[in-house]
């Protein structure tokens, strides 16, 4: 999501994978990874540290990730180690779980206390914050307030073990940035990062600047103890204080994991819980601490290098994805601020600081998570920055491994361990995945792949290795033997330390895929496209923007030398274009025959690009020419979509299929289905399913020869988007639609249309793909939601995988999960990438089971929950009717209430009373019920509503719930206070408003960001100052009707705008248009239409639903 | 002791419910193996619905007659034999299935061909549960009323 990561897929990030690929240089690979999960990752809990990193910006993180990876850490981490668990361990109950995190900001606190340079600085925080966790519990405790950096630094120079690490660490904080940039992706990474930190961070935003760079050399010294950090290490002191307490329970549990391994030292009992850490802590046993460093340590080690990386990565994301990411930070701060009103105010002295960590936590959150909302007078419950992702109570040393709630994310993080109590709680139990994501990943060659004998299953963190030899697959439970070739690392060059390799490090990890795994030489990237061209296409002038868009990217379509394109025009004939080498200029065949199509020159229609470039770049100029005149209206998209296919099916490829009206000439051709004097009707919403199964039939063999397709749908009139959906929802293509598009009268669609075309030109690409979701035993997949073709229970056959592509999985309960503390999930997908490599992706995620009604409440995601009933009721309404899914998402919100009234709740009070985790599902539900996919009574067009519900289908969970709940911001008032520094840019951070129209005042201007499209709303008073400064005209009356873009003035408020408007805009595979919109615009009743807290003429406002709910619940 | 038609009603329903009972087990096989992942729900959905193969250049329509729409059909045949030959009993005992049918066969979802199952829903779990269920369900039918049939037919022969 964030632009970091997209850069670092397209162009370099990929490219160093490749060039890492290669286990030869294990220790480079490994580091990449380290880095690029920290940026994906960055677990919550890290999050309090990113931010305090985040001043140093870029630096930071990268040194993060890093460090973690040097031994060093661990040898200090063990000692520390025992502590830890401690404060992981808590089980959902306990606090100290999060504590860790809570240390790691205050961390950030003093920094900021401290002056640095924000670039350099990055790199020693990055390493305080690693240090302190592992290190740090002891040090911590004791002198908190200096503890991180001292403690930072002493790992950093036990660290040396480890070749490049070392070198990285010592140096500081300066160090640290270069090896990042080593890795390319990090590089790229960090800039976004630092825009993250600050903004959660805000309230401490003052200290920020400091951040001295200079640690990264003083770290040693402890300049970081000694400098301000004072208010911060109270915070630590109170939170550490909260973890030693939680310490006593936290031992119990880890012995009993120890039992397993009585043989552990005890010292590592803590961190016993899991198996693996057993075997860990074996080792460590073995080895005496010194040398453990690095080889035991390793997990310890590994940790750090997350919470580093997690902690920028969050900075580089969206406000939405950070916070999924940041939970631990987010989530206190809103909590904090909205009890002290002012909400996002400038930092929290850092003994606001310590309350606010305490509740953070998920672990610690017992208290927080289930703290019981009265939601009927609560009404400001609405966090002022994005809503973080909840963090799994796992054991700290898990937690770090854990795979990145960016890219898997479960709606209960807490799994139940029985469906009677999954039952009971009504909440659905989901996976929502963004398996493609662009990442920086640790890439691993290999001859073998290690994998489970008998349930498939790759090895990864999770696993427990019984002795060097054995390893015991942690789905599955068989016990496997630990090939030969695994034994050597290749990441430290030694050998008999299986548990370290980076597959057994990283949670998310790429490999190479030796033949065994394909069935068929790699497929070259192959591109045909597929362009309406009849009149009513003319008209809207799309062509010249389509072929001036792949002129220019036409070098940057990922590929290598066997790379072929292909077009295909058509109206009521099938135009083809020989290209083949030699001749002088491309030449059009047409074929009129459309009832039994047939290819005139198959060897010449796709040609390889390198060889024929001129002559597609000569097609592509003549083409928007060629058909100026035509007056053919008919279009006959059935018959070319088979000639496509014919074309494509021996080699599989990609699609790409421009459509402009309702295809009605030949095979697949349609009929008009809406009536448009139906479409605010408040009954019953005809004609969301296909009106005949061609397309679907077509997409079913075209998954078969691997083809997919990608629909672009342009049109101003009703195009039936239920039925020609079908055709990439089942090919696992992608569906990008324009509603009234016009190259003259619409630009802002054209702007849209131009963005994405380029981003899907230049994004990353897999062919042939499948992926294959593998859960512990007594689980099970029960339904998928995204565009695929299942093929069998656990298998999604996907001829396509794109970066922007998002999965859900509904899963159940089959068999009881006693006797199991955590169930792991793994994603594993398997593609040709575009330059003919067979890779494997896996990411792997470990949850904790729990037994008792109120953890499961306390471990609801509710954005997740969110977005899986969203896709729940999507199937609904097709299969069903909208009215019955409209029921289902509201009983949704009164089960799951009245079932934590009655089963989670010990004192029963009047009022309509939800845990803290779940006090926005009602709002959701609302947002859900108001959504354009659901609603009724407000005139929609059945295109848009189809499309709306592909996108909640389709897109990953951060962007959904932007679909789903706009964020609103004002913008008229934006000042540098608590703004994100990226580069050289300072973006503002405007707090997020709730979606009311008491919220807006005539006086400001709002920006509102729905998804797709953002309005920037201008009260009728507003301040002459931001009229003039920032829109550039003398008076609100001067405001024109129609405007897309901010003029760029030369304005610091100007400048802040666009900074912020366009960093939104950055954070998206998508390019959301901008409406300026007066007060009495044509367009200000799609911005009212957002307003989901307030009453609308068909729909409740959000205080009516609440008692709706309330009433239904005490019935 | 008469060979009267009811008899003969008896007696070929007898023998198309043994038919039945072979098609009800093979629709309990193709799902498991569907469940337990031997096969591709393409497959899987063509071998359980009627398949219309466009044979290419010759244009010849072959119908590959599965089991489907013949369990449909048999089931329709007999019912009909038993309301000629004035069995109200069995007629009544076989209407709910039959309006089962009925009902099924009007609601399956937007096909082209004739069948019962899309392939890209099959695999949703509560689909594939109450398909498997369905054919447990209608196994033990046709497994009673195969006795049923049997004693039916001894009762006609003998009664008359």
């Amino acid at each position: 999501m964030s632009t970091a990561g997209f850069n670092s897929q397209n162009g370099t990030g990929t490219g160093q994978t490749y060039t890492n690929g290669p286990s030869q240089n294990p220790v480079a690979l490994q580091q990449p990874s380290g880095v690029g999960y920290s940026v994906n990752h960055q677990p919550a809990y890290n999050q309090m540290q990113a931010k305090v990193l985040a001043p140093p910006g870029p630096a930071l993180y990268p040194s993060g990730p890093y460090q973690p990876v040097p031994p060093g850490p661990q040898v200090g981490s063990y000692p520390p180690a025992p502590a830890q668990p401690l404060l992981p361990r808590p089980q959902i109950g306990v606090l100290p779980s999060h504590t860790p995190p809570q240390s790691a900001s205050p961390g950030p606190g003093p920094w900021p206390a401290q002056a640095t340079p924000p670039a350099q600085a990055t790199p020693p925080p990055p390493a305080v914050t690693s240090t302190g966790y592992y290190t740090g519990p002891p040090a911590w405790q004791y002198a908190a307030p200096r503890g991180p950096a001292p403690n930072h630094v002493n790992p950093a120079a036990a660290a040396p073990p480890l070749m490049s690490h070392s070198s990285t660490q010592p140096p500081g904080p300066g160090a640290p940035p270069t090896s990042i940039h080593g890795y390319t992706q990090l590089g790229s990474a960090p800039p976004p990062m630092n825009p993250l930190p600050p903004h959660t961070y805000q309230p401490n935003r003052p200290a920020y600047g400091p951040p001295p760079t200079m640690k990264p050399t003083a770290p040693p010294a402890g300049p970081p103890g000694t400098t301000g950090t004072p208010p911060p290490p109270k915070a630590d002191a109170q939170c550490w204080g909260a973890a030693s307490s939680a310490r006593p329970p936290a031992e119990p549990d880890t012995q009993e994991g120890d039992v397993e391994c009585p043989g552990d030292v005890a010292g590592n009992g803590p961190q016993a819980p899991n198996s693996y850490n057993h075997v860990d802590n074996r080792m460590a046993g073995a080895a005496p601490p010194g040398p453990p460093g690095r080889h035991l340590g390793h997990y310890p080690s590994l940790p750090p290098g997350y919470q580093n990386t997690s902690a920028p990565p969050p900075s580089s994301l969206h406000p939405a994805l950070q916070a999924a990411t940041q939970p631990y930070t987010q989530g206190p701060l809103p909590y904090q601020q909205q009890p002290g009103g002012p909400g996002p105010s400038p930092g929290p002295a850092p003994a606001q600081l310590s309350p606010s960590m305490a509740a953070m936590s998920l672990q610690s959150s017992t208290p927080e998570a289930l703290r019981v909302v009265n939601l009927l007078q609560e009404r400001n419950l609405l966090p002022p920055a994005p809503v973080p992702a909840p963090t799994p109570c796992l054991t700290q040393d898990l937690q770090k491994l854990n795979c990145s709630p960016e890219v898997f994310r479960c709606t209960l993080t807490s799994i139940p361990q029985t469906q009677s109590v999954l039952n009971k709680a009504k909440l659905p139990l989901g996976l929502l995945l963004h398996p493609f994501k662009d990442l920086s990943l640790p890439v691993v060659t290999s001859s073998t792949i290690v994998r489970c004998r008998s349930c498939r299953t790759y090895i990864n963190p999770f696993v427990s290795f019984l002795d060097q030899r054995r390893w015991k697959c942690n789905l599955c439970y068989r016990v496997n033997d630990v090939p030969e070739e695994f034994m050597y690392n290749p990441v430290s060059r030694s050998y008999g330390e299986p548990h370290k390799r980076p597959e057994v490090q990283n949670a998310t990890i790429e490999f190479i895929a030796p033949s065994e795994y394909m069935l068929r030489p790699p497929q070259p990237a192959v591109y045909l496209f597929v362009l309406d061209v009849s009149h009513n296409a003319v008209e809207t002038g799309y062509l010249s923007v389509f072929c001036q868009s792949l002129l220019d990217n036409i070098n940057a379509l990922p590929g290598d030398s066997r790379t072929k394109v292909g077009f295909i025009t058509f109206d009521s004939t099938i135009h083809f274009y020989n290209l083949q080498e030699g001749l002088s200029q491309p030449q059009m065949l047409i074929v009129s025959d459309i009832e039994d199509i047939f290819l005139p020159t198959p060897d010449s229609l796709l040609v390889n690009l390198n060889e024929c470039k001129e002559l597609v770049q000569d097609l592509l100029k003549s083409l928007p020419n060629l058909f100026e005149k035509t007056m053919e209206t008919q279009s006959a998209l059935g018959s070319a979509l088979q000639a496509a296919f014919k074309l494509l099916s021996p080699t599989g490829g990609r699609m790409s299929v421009f459509q402009t009206q309702l295809p009605n000439l030949g095979v697949g051709a349609l009929q008009s289905r809406e009536d448009p004097n139906q479409r605010a009707s408040a009954k019953d919403v005809q004609h969301l399913s296909p009106a005949t199964d061609f397309y679907k039939k077509l997409a079913l063999d075209c998954s078969g020869q691997q083809v997919a397709v990608d629909l672009f749908l342009l049109s101003a009139q009703y195009c039936d988007l239920a039925t020609l959906g079908c055709i990439s929802r089942y090919s696992a293509g992608s569906v990008y639609y324009y509603p009234s598009y016009h190259h003259q009268h619409n630009p802002a669609q054209v702007e849209r249309f131009q963005r994405d075309l380029k981003r899907y030109l230049t994004r990353k690409i897999g062919f042939e793909a499948v992926m294959r979701i593998r859960c512990t035993k007594g689980l099970s997949i029960h339904t998928f939601h995204g565009n695929f073709f299942v093929r069998s229970t656990d298998l999604l056959s996907l001829p396509n995988v794109n970066p922007d592509a998002g999965f859900a999985v509904q899963m159940s309960i089959e068999e009881n999960l006693d006797d199991m503390q955590v169930v792991s999930f793994q994603a594993a997908l398997l593609y040709t990438s575009s330059k003919g490599e067979r890779r494997i992706r896996v990411h792997t995620m470990c949850l904790p089971v729990v037994s008792s009604l109120s953890d499961v409440f306390a471990g609801a995601d509710v954005q997740a929950i969110t977005g899986l009933l969203a896709c729940m009721a999507v199937d609904r309404s097709v299969t069903s009717s909208l009215s019955d899914a409209r029921d289902a998402m509201t009983n949704a919100a009164i089960d799951s209430l009245s079932s934590y009234r009655q089963s989670a709740l010990t004192i029963q009070q009047p009022g309509l009373l939800a845990p803290a985790c779940l006090r926005l599902f009602p709002l959701y539900i609302l947002a859900l019920l108001k959504q354009k996919a659901f609603r009724t009574g407000t005139s929609t067009r059945l295109d848009e509503r189809v499309f709306a519900m592909y996108q909640l289908k389709y897109q990953p969970l951060a962007f959904a719930m932007l679909m789903i709940h706009p964020a609103l911001y004002r913008l008229d008032d934006l000042s540098d206070e608590g703004a994100l520094n990226i580069g050289e840019q300072t973006i503002p951070q405007p707090r997020v408003l709730q979606l009311s129209v008491e919220k807006l005042s005539r006086e400001g201007a709002f920006l509102l960001d729905a998804g797709l499209v953002m309005y920037l709303w201008i009260g009728r008073n507003c301040h002459q100052n931001f009229l003039s400064q920032v829109l550039g005209v003398s008076s609100y009356a001067a405001v024109p009707e129609k405007l897309y873009l901010l003029p760029e003035l030369d304005t610091a408020e100007s400048q802040r705008t666009r900074a912020f408007v366009s960093w939104l805009r950055d954070q998206r595979p998508f390019f959301p248009s901008l409406h300026i919109i007066r007060d009495e615009s044509q367009l200000k009743p799609h911005f009212l239409q957002n307003m989901i807290e307030d009453r609308t003429e068909s729909a409740l406002s959000y205080y009516e639903f609440l008692l709706h709910l309330q009433q239904q619940i005490s019935k | 002791m008469a060979f009267t038609f009811a008899a003969f009603c008896y007696m070929l329903a007898l023998l198309l419910t043994a038919a039945l009972i072979f098609f009800a087990i093979w629709h309990i096989i193709a799902f498991d193996e569907l469940k337990t992942d031997y096969k591709n729900p393409i497959d899987q959905c063509n071998t359980l619905n009627p398949t219309i193969e466009k044979v290419k250049k010759i244009k010849r329509v072959k119908i590959a007659i599965k089991l489907v729409l013949p369990e449909y059909l048999i089931h329709f045949f007999f019912c009909v034999m038993f309301l000629c030959a004035a069995e109200w009993l069995t007629l009544f005992l076989n209407l709910p299935l039959l309006a089962y049918h009925v009902w099924r066969y009007t609601s399956r979802p937007v096909m082209s061909c004739p069948g019962l199952y899309d392939p890209t829903t099959i695999m949703n779990a509560d689909i594939l549960a109450y398909c498997q269920k369905e054919g447990w369900c209608k196994l033990a039918f046709y497994l009673l009323s195969f006795f049923y049939y049997l004693y039916g037919m001894i009762y006609v022969l003998v009664s008359s």
